[in-house]
C-alpha cells in the first residue's frame, strides 16, 4: 500500500515539473525543474528496484549533464524576452499533439493483450537480491564488447566538445611541441670557420 | 505493487510533455536540448518497468546505453551551441537559417 501512495506522489510530482518546465520562461527555472523531474523519476525507479540505474541517473544527469546545461544557460547571455515573444501561436498546436500521443499510448496499454498481465505488480525480490551484481555481471559478460564501445563513444564526445569550444587567442605564446621534437642540429648549430689569430706581442703595461 | 500501467501510462504521459513543450519553445534551442533529455527519461521508463516485470535484466543494460549516448548527445550539442552563439549571438532556432533547411 506504501508503495502505490508513493507511487502517486512521485508520478504527480514528475508530472507537475515536467509541466512547468515546458512552461516556464526563465531557462534556469525550467533547468532546476528538469534536476527535480530526474530526482523523482530516479526515486519511481528505486520503488521498481533498479538502484543501480537510479543512482547512476542522479550521478550522471543531476551531477554532470545537468550542470552542464546550467553552465551554458548561465555563460550565454540570453534576452529571454525575445526568445520567448510569440510563445503561444504554438501552445494549443503542441497540446493537441501530446493528448493525441497521451491517448495512443493508453489505447494501447488499457488493451491489456501484451501477453502479460500489466495490471498486477511484480513481486519483489529477495532480500539478498543485488541489482548492481546482476548487471555487473551482464555487463561484463554478454555485453562487454558493446561497454567498450560506450567508453570510445564517450571519448569522442569528449575531445569534440573540447575541440569544438576551444578559442584561439590571438597574441598568446604556445609551445609547438612537435616542432620541437623535429628540429635538427643543423637548424640550431652552426659552426663558423675562423681564422686563427696571432696573439699579441705587446703586453698591456701595468701600473704604468 | 505498482501495476505495469500505471508505469507505461506515466512514461507516455511524461513522453508528451515533452513532445509539446518541443512545440511550445520551438525558438531557445537549450529548451529543446532539455526536451530530448526529457523525452529519452520517457522511454528508459518504460525500459525499466518491462525488464522489471519480466524479470529480464538486459532491459536494464540497456538504458545504462541510452544514457551513456544520450550524456554524449547533450556534451556535444551543448558544444554546438556554445559555438553557435559566439558565432550569431544568438540561439533561436530562426536565425539559424544559413543551411535554407
Amino acid at each position: 500500500m506504501l508503495v502505490e501512495v508513493l507511487f502517486w506522489v512521485f508520478a504527480s510530482i514528475l508530472a507537475i515539473s515536467a509541466l512547468a518546465m515546458i512552461t516556464v520562461r526563465n531557462p534556469v527555472h525550467s533547468a532546476l525543474l528538469l534536476v527535480l523531474c530526474f530526482f523523482t523519476s530516479a526515486a519511481i525507479w528505486l520503488l521498481l528496484e533498479a538502484e543501480f540505474l537510479a543512482v547512476v541517473l542522479i550521478l550522471v544527469y543531476v551531477g554532470a549533464v545537468m550542470v552542464l546545461f546550467l553552465f551554458v544557460v548561465m555563460m550565454l547571455d540570453i534576452n529571454i524576452e525575445e526568445v520567448r515573444a510569440r510563445v503561444t501561436r504554438y501552445a494549443l498546436f503542441g497540446g493537441i499533439v501530446a493528448g493525441v500521443v497521451v491517448f495512443e499510448i493508453v489505447s494501447v496499454v488499457w488493451t491489456r493483450s501484451l501477453g502479460l498481465d500489466v495490471t498486477t505488480g511484480a513481486q519483489p525480490q529477495p532480500a539478498n537480491y543485488s541489482n548492481t551484481a546482476e548487471l555487473g555481471k551482464l555487463l561484463y559478460t554478454d555485453y562487454v564488447y558493446p561497454f567498450e564501445l560506450a567508453a570510445v563513444l564517450l571519448l569522442i564526445a569528449i575531445v569534440a566538445a573540447i575541440s569544438l569550444t576551444m578559442r584561439k587567442r590571438a597574441g598568446l605564446k604556445q609551445q609547438n611541441v612537435a616542432a620541437q621534437v623535429a628540429v635538427r642540429r643543423e637548424d640550431r648549430v652552426r659552426i663558423v670557420k675562423v681564422a686563427a689569430e696571432r696573439p699579441e706581442t705587446t703586453t698591456p703595461e701595468k701600473g704604468a | 505493487m505498482i501495476p505495469l500501467n500505471w508505469l507505461l501510462i506515466l512514461s507516455g504521459v511524461l513522453f508528451a510533455i515533452s513532445v509539446a513543450g518541443m512545440f511550445i519553445n520551438r525558438k531557445n534551442l537549450i529548451l529543446l536540448l532539455m526536451c530530448v533529455e526529457l523525452l529519452l527519461l520517457a522511454v528508459n521508463f518504460n525500459f525499466v518497468a518491462f525488464s522489471r516485470y519480466l524479470n529480464d535484466i538486459n532491459g536494464q543494460i540497456f538504458v545504462f546505453f541510452v544514457l551513456t549516448v544520450a550524456a554524449a548527445e547533450s556534451a556535444i550539442g551543448l558544444a554546438i551551441l556554445v559555438v553557435l552563439f559566439r558565432e550569431r549571438r544568438s540561439i533561436n532556432v530562426e536565425d539559424l537559417s544559413t543551411l535554407k533547411g
